[in-house]
């Protein structure tokens, strides 16, 4: 119990660090704001969503890119929503690698391609986990009986 | 026997020597002509020839040269070996003549001796020789037996005999030994005849000249049956190069003229030379030598020879003169000559390729560079547009005179910056050709008027803006509207800028097919309807006047070049890209049009463009004119619509504009076809200089234009009209405004799930109510069944994308059916009733949601009939203040 205070400072360091490192951007601020006491769970629900549809796309992508014949526009197309969905809860990094993979997609280059798949999987998964921990912040802090912190 | 012998031993000879003594045999043969001519086909009977050639200069030759000894010593060999032969053979004939003769004379002896018996008998008896032939007859009758071996029996018999006929016996036998001595005798002479043949066949044949000649003309027939018809030429020439010997088959000129005569002495003309001092050279220094020598003489005119000089060297190694053989070559040297032709152009054809290769490689660099600005210039527009956008929203609050002054300078500058991006990026569409010009319907008068009113707001001199619109120019035409202001405001921005005082005028009217219906139309609006739904084209001139600077005379064909302006000083002193002539020429080609200049220095300048339009059909324009006039009730209307006569001055002067007496104030928006309706409300309601600062911005920016503040009642009242109205009448939906109470449902399209999302709850909490549709093909559906008043449409879908649907949606707005959507291949329901009920169809601005890449451009989003943009992700204001520009009754305003 008397760690509300605590959690919630720490919570606020730690979103604090996601957006000064870069991994979010204002849009999830924009998400956070979205949510009131008649969506508690907006954020997480839309986050889900994402985690949800990156897997997806990550997958297709990784198929795509193992075809024989590489239908570029087939892995844009992936790309563009990855980055779409990105950018929407914004997960900043995320959409700036989709960029990057995009001129990639471009220019037909099989090898960048791979290598922004590779850094894609890598920053979904850092983000994925970060927002983990942010969600198992905020549980924690309801359950301990606090509110959750408004940003800014 | 001999002959045989030597006839076979010459050819073996000869074949053997050959090779050897090409050069000892060639000279004496040769007839030399330097250029053999085969055009002459005189036959020269070639046998003699060798006859002509002396042989005291072969003697010479085999004496003094190397070669000519080797030949001769082979020679003079062969030739001792022959004699030889003759004497071996010779002796044995001898021999047997000897051995002959010693038989003889043994047989003589024994003759004489039988003789001397019969003498010593003779002597016994006296000798009658006459007896001995008077007793001839008798004797003839006696020899029956006369053989040698008889002889002996003869002996014994005449042994016996004797007694009986002694003298009739030996007088037989004398005459026979006679005879026989004369048989031998004869015999012997027949032998010394013999052998006197022999030695004088012996002496015949000693002359060693006439064998080697007799070889000579074998070598010769020889040379001759295998250069019988070859285009060769050989020869000898001495060491004054004087011809000794010549061979050649086409001969042109007699032995005499050739023989002692040098090349020089022969003939004239162009190679003569070079082969006379080519061959001094290879006599001088001693080394053999061929050379390509292309002669044109009179004689024989132009024939490239292929000619070998080979130096002969005397026994004391000292050269004396040369051999030379030639060969005709010319047809080969034209087909060297072709070939090596050919082989050039091949090369020449491939340097050719390359280089075009190149360029098309340099073209495509340039493409993509010209892309990739276009990419980038994209995206500094879109944040860009946001800051602009910012900025304006922040002029409208409160701010102290220092922070208007410096929000003004960041609204300039910002413009400035936009201006230029969207230069360029029109620049690249239209060379890329992907600029697309849509066709809607507009009103020149007005457009005029908002590019003058546009101008004049920013105006900072004393100038006179003014505006001529023939009576004879249709009210409404079809084409390109955002284009065509876009050149229009380019002009007058252009005139302006280069003109410091005086007047900026418009002239419009109509050039080459003027509607003769157009007063009539205009007397009865009301009977337009019935009247015509012709759609003639007609060309509309615009002139844009000034009376500026001017531009050089000089500087004319540069001006409508990228980046070129009239001058470096023009550049420094005024500024600009010089991309907005380069610009409206270009769209006013691509519209099938036609810009020109006449300037005149000091003076002004005129830019005059062409254009053709369409005259729409006026039954449904009436329509909304009626409402319009319905709702305003304003009776200026029918004055500025056919207003041909509009006048700006710049604010400074003190009033924003005049019009020919008419209440500007009351001027309502008509054009319902969208893309001008908030400037124009904005102008009217709003006569802030903040406000009109905006106006000079480019007007196919919607984002920008449209996202001016408007909470002023009488704009959202405007908008309401113009975007809200319903089937219902003006009156109901004021009266929903007020109460606030009915929204106007908002269709999302888009396909991703987490942005749908996002999107939902943005416009809950916008209190907004929102379908959402996956794709463009559910979009027309849903736009078929339901009443939708604003449409988010996303650019990048499955199945049909945004631009596709959108065009779609006009084409049903303008058309009344889905004919094109199910021409698309769009299943849609038949819904007779949604296709009829909803009269006229309202136009639904639909906002379009990009992500910033090039392939949804801006650009392409209004080209297919969108009427803004917000990019993605997309944010809580945005979407507010796009709900609240374009569906204007949203509670949360």
């Amino acid at each position: 119990m008397a760690a509300v205070p605590q959690l919630q400072r720490q919570f606020i360091e730690y979103t604090t660090s996601l957006y000064n490192e870069g991994y979010l951007d204002d849009q999830f601020t924009q998400l956070q704001k979205l949510q009131d006491e008649s969506n508690p769970d907006f954020v997480v629900e839309v986050v889900s969503l994402f985690f949800e549809d990156s897997e997806k796309l990550l997958n297709n992508l990784a198929t795509a890119l193992q075809q024989n014949i590489v239908d570029y526009k087939q892995v844009d197309s992936h790309v563009h929503q990855f980055k779409g969905s990105s950018s929407s809860i914004g997960a900043q990094r995320v959409t700036s690698v989709c960029v990057l993979f995009r001129n990639c997609c471009e220019e037909k280059n099989l090898d960048g391609c791979l290598r922004c798949l590779q850094q894609l999987k890598h920053e979904y998964i850092n983000v994925r986990s970060k927002l983990e921990a942010l969600f198992r912040l905020e549980q924690q802090i309801l359950q301990a009986g606090g509110s959750i912190p408004m940003m800014e | 026997m001999e002959d045989d012998n030597a006839e076979d031993m010459e050819v073996e000879v000869l074949s053997s020597m050959w090779p050897e003594d090409i050069d000892a045999a060639g000279k004496k043969f040769n007839v030399e002509k330097p250029g053999g001519d085969q055009d002459l086909l005189e036959d020269v009977t070639f046998i003699e020839e060798p006859t002509i050639v002396d042989f005291k200069r072969l003697l010479e030759l085999t004496n003094y040269s190397e070669k000519g000894s080797s030949q001769l010593s082979y020679l003079v060999k062969n030739w001792e070996w022959k004699q030889e032969n003759a004497v071996r053979l010779l002796r044995e004939e001898l021999e047997n003549l000897s051995k002959q003769q010693h038989e003889s004379e043994l047989k003589k002896l024994e003759i004489l001796e039988e003789h001397q018996f019969e003498d010593e008998i003779y002597g016994c008896d006296k000798r009658p020789v006459s007896i001995l032939d008077g007793v001839d007859d008798i004797f003839q009758d006696v020899p029956k037996r006369r053989n040698d071996v008889i002889i002996q029996d003869e002996r014994l018999e005449i042994d016996d005999e004797c007694d009986i006929n002694t003298v009739k016996y030996w007088k037989q036998r004398a005459l026979h030994l006679e005879k026989m001595l004369e048989a031998s005798v004869q015999r012997e002479q027949i032998l010394l005849e013999k052998l006197e043949e022999s030695i004088e066949n012996l002496e015949k044949q000693s002359s060693p000249v006439e064998e080697l000649s007799q070889i000579l003309k074998r070598a010769d027939n020889f040379l001759h049956f295998v250069l019988q018809n070859a285009p060769v030429v050989i020869g000898h020439q001495d060491k004054e190069l004087r011809y000794r010997f010549i061979y050649n088959h086409f001969p042109s000129l007699r032995e005499e003229d050739i023989i002692g005569k040098t090349d020089v002495e022969i003939f004239k003309g162009g190679g003569v030379k070079e082969s006379q001092d080519f061959k001094r050279e290879v006599l001088e220094k001693g080394v053999p030598g061929k050379r390509e020598i292309t002669f044109e003489t009179e004689l024989f005119g132009a024939k490239t020879f292929l000619i070998y000089v080979e130096p002969v060297f005397s026994k004391a190694g000292e050269a004396i003169g040369v051999n030379y053989m030639g060969m005709e070559i010319t047809d080969q040297v034209k087909r060297r000559e072709k070939m090596a032709k050919l082989r050039e152009e091949i090369a020449v054809q491939k340097a050719r390729e390359t280089e075009l290769n190149k360029t098309i490689h340099i073209t495509e660099e340039t493409m993509r560079a010209k892309q990739m600005l276009a990419t980038m210039s994209h995206e500094i527009r879109s944040p860009l547009s946001g800051v602009v956008s910012m900025a304006e929203i922040l002029s409208t609050t409160k701010l102290d005179k220092d922070q208007k002054q410096l929000l003004s300078v960041m609204l300039s500058s910002g413009d400035l910056v936009l201006q230029l991006i969207n230069d360029i990026l029109d620049l690249s569409k239209v060379e890329s050709g992907v600029m697309k010009l849509e066709a809607t319907k507009f009103r020149p008068r007005e457009v005029i008027k908002h590019v003058l009113q546009t101008a004049a707001a920013s105006l900072k001199k004393k100038l006179i803006l003014e505006g001529n619109i023939a009576d004879d120019v249709p009210i409404e035409v079809i084409g390109d509207v955002l284009r065509i202001r876009q050149i229009l405001t380019n002009l007058i921005s252009n005139a302006v800028k280069f003109t410091h005082e005086g007047k900026v005028k418009i002239n419009l009217y109509c050039t080459a097919d003027p509607c003769p219906e157009r007063s009539n139309i205009l007397l009865n609006e009301h009977e337009k309807n019935e009247a015509q739904s012709q759609e003639t084209v007609v060309w509309i001139r615009c002139d844009v006047q000034d009376t500026g600077i001017g531009i050089p005379e000089t500087a004319l064909p540069s001006l409508f070049k990228k980046y070129m302006q009239a001058g470096a000083d023009t550049a420094r002193k005024y500024g600009g890209t010089g991309l907005g002539l380069a610009i409206c020429k270009q769209l006013v080609e691509l519209m099938g049009g036609r810009l020109t200049v006449s300037s005149k220095e000091h003076q002004g300048s005129t830019f005059t463009f062409v254009l053709p339009h369409k005259v729409p059909d006026l039954s449904e324009s009436s329509d909304e004119t009626d409402e319009y006039q319905d709702m305003d009730d304003n009776e200026s209307m029918e004055d500025d619509k056919t207003c041909g006569f509009f006048q700006f001055s710049p604010r400074t002067l003190g009033s924003l504009f005049s019009s020919n007496g008419s209440r500007q104030t009351h001027e309502l928006p008509r054009n319902v076809h969208g893309f001008d309706k908030v400037d124009r409300s904005s102008i009217i309601t709003d006569q802030a200089n903040t406000d009109h600062d905006d106006q000079d911005r480019p007007f196919h920016n919607p984002c920008i234009q449209k996202n001016r503040p408007s909470d002023m009642g009488l704009t959202r009242d405007l908008m309401r009209v113009n975007s809200g109205k319903t089937s219902g009448s003006i009156f109901s939906n004021t009266l929903e405004r007020s109460k606030s109470t009915e929204r106007r449902k908002v269709l999302l399209v888009e396909d991703h799930v987490v942005n749908v999302m996002v999107a939902k709850r943005m416009m809950k909490q916008l209190n907004q109510d929102m379908d959402v549709v996956n794709n463009g093909v559910e979009a027309l559906r849903a736009v078929q069944r339901g009443d939708y008043g604003l449409i988010l449409m996303d650019v990048c879908m499955p199945v049909m994308d945004g631009l596709q649907a959108t065009r779609l949606i006009r084409s049903y707005e303008r058309t009344g059916n889905w004919d094109e959507a199910r021409l698309a291949g769009v299943e849609l329901d038949d819904h007779p009733s949604a296709d009829q009920i909803l009269e006229p169809r309202r136009r639904i601005p639909i906002i379009a949601m990009t992500a910033n890449a090039m392939s949804e451009s801006a650009e392409e989003c209004f080209a297919n009939g969108m009427d803004s943009f917000i990019t993605k992700p997309v944010t809580l204001q945005n979407l507010k203040k796009c709900l609240e520009q374009y569906l204007p009754l949203n509670n949360t305003v």
